[in-house]
């Protein structure tokens, strides 16, 4: 009885592991080099951008690009989205989701301008609850340098960056609070929503 | 810092920190969420602010950001911020950090000397001696008061409860006083042309927060309590991270993906 009992343990310890096993390198494939690295390379571009001399919307066009190559644009997008997403058809979603980053290239583009001259400088990573997050610092002439944090993760499939701390105020619970507080404004019409996204920023 | 330590030990501001720590009691350890049970007379002290900026601190600070050159504009907040010298030093040795204490000390001293009465920062240049600003809020913060609830005060803007009291101590108990006469009221004066500089320097940042989002007062409420938050800490907090993977829903996640 005992014996029976613990084989049994055995084999299902011996099941668990070889499922941790074979989950690790996908749970775990993220290392803190690897999100810098990536961050690194994103940091270049924005850096290239911000001293390119170009503005208006053939800058935000660049922010877009950048934005959506080393960003989860759609975990972000429906992150603001909220529970409304659950609701929203599929259709809907990839609307909002491509409205959305137009809107984030706008307004950040907009405050991007500002950094002309300046350099945006990884300084390390963190392993963070599940993620990693790569810490940075943007020197801006004639200002004080502030911090700049990226949160790094490759669950969805991919490894990209899923919020932004400037200061330590994220984008991603300032966009949640504020699509939150536009879609509220609409009485939860996420078709006008999105109208009102392609305008916005 | 003899104004301060007499004032802790007034039994009125003793009261208000007793107050304070009692307050604390009914709010979770680690801030991490937004604790606003005060939102409706807060929202009504935003309105009131919008529309005093509105009506005159956005159009002020552009007549004066237009018409006062932009070096006689800096030397005025840089004599206005070097006045909070002695309150930082005061501050940084009720924290028990001697290092800042010093640092702050010989910032105060070779700015008011060498920058003219803190007309110039000479110390942020060659003497590395940048600035470390602190305030009682900070005291508090770093003598385990907790946060207390968020606060919009009128003119003053947004706030906590622990804030609010750190703002009323570092006014009226500003160690300048002990300096020179009339200290603490020099420096009411002159953090006037310093706040419409600022006000018109980050025109882009604050009109974008009060005047193109949706619900502003959440988005100053949030702008205020993560960048107090992170500065007190002095890194972004682990807890405090929105992690969007653990609320996603699977089944049109996965869908968004195959079309994105």
């Amino acid at each position: 009885m005992m014996n029976s009992d613990l084989s049994r343990r055995h084999v299902m310890a011996g099941t668990a592991s070889i499922a941790l096993i074979a989950a690790a390198p996908q749970a775990f494939a993220l290392s803190a080099g690897q999100a810098q690295q990536l961050i690194s390379q994103a940091v270049g571009e924005i850096n290239r951008a911000i001293n390119s001399g170009k503005s208006g919307n053939s800058l935000y066009r660049t922010f877009e690009g950048i934005f959506r190559k080393y960003a989860d644009v759609p975990t972000i997008a429906r992150s603001a989205l909220g529970p409304p997403a659950r609701s929203a058809s599929r259709k809907q979603l990839t609307e909002f989701t491509n409205a959305f980053a137009g809107y984030m290239s706008r307004k950040y583009g907009k405050r991007f301008r500002d950094f002309a001259g300046g350099q945006v400088e990884v300084t390390g990573s963190r392993a963070v609850k599940q993620f990693q997050e790569v810490s940075a610092v943007a020197r801006i002439p004639g200002r004080s340098p502030f911090a700049v944090n990226f949160m790094v993760s490759d669950r969805s499939g991919s490894s990209k960056f899923f919020d932004l701390l400037i200061e330590g105020i994220s984008l991603l619970k300032s966009e949640r609070a504020e699509i939150g507080a536009m879609l509220d404004k609409r009485r939860g019409d996420i078709d006008a929503l999105i109208g009102d996204l392609q305008r916005a920023g | 810092m003899e104004r301060v330590v007499k004032l802790l030990l007034d039994p009125k501001i003793g009261l208000l920190v007793a107050a304070l720590s009692l307050a604390a009691c009914s709010t979770p350890n680690t801030p991490t969420e937004i604790h606003d049970p005060y939102e409706p007379a807060n929202r009504v002290a935003h309105a009131v602010n919008k529309g005093a900026d509105r009506v005159f601190f956005r159009p002020a600070s552009q007549v004066y950001g237009t018409v006062v050159p932009q070096p006689v504009r800096q030397g005025l907040s840089n004599a206005s911020s070097n006045l909070s010298g002695p309150r930082n030093v005061a501050n940084d040795l009720l924290q028990g950090n001697v290092e800042d204490a010093g640092h702050n000390l010989m910032r105060f001293l070779v700015n008011t000397t060498v920058g003219v009465f803190g007309l110039f920062d000479p110390a942020s240049g060659s003497f590395g001696l940048e600035a470390r600003d602190t305030g009682f809020g900070d005291t508090l913060a770093v003598w385990g008061a907790q946060e207390g609830a968020y606060l919009e005060l009128l003119l003053f803007g947004p706030s906590t409860e622990r804030d609010a009291i750190g703002q009323v101590v570092d006014i009226f108990a500003n160690p300048l006083d002990s300096i020179f006469e009339d200290g603490a009221d020099v420096a009411a004066a002159t953090s006037f042309p310093s706040v419409l500089n600022s006000r018109f320097e980050l025109a882009d940042t604050v009109d974008g927060i009060l005047y193109e989002s949706a619900d502003s007062y959440a988005q100053l409420r949030l702008f205020y309590l993560e960048s107090r938050r992170f500065q007190l800490s002095g890194q972004t907090s682990a807890e405090n991270a929105f992690d969007p993977y653990e609320n996603l829903y699977e089944e049109v996640y996965e869908g968004l993906y195959d079309e994105f």
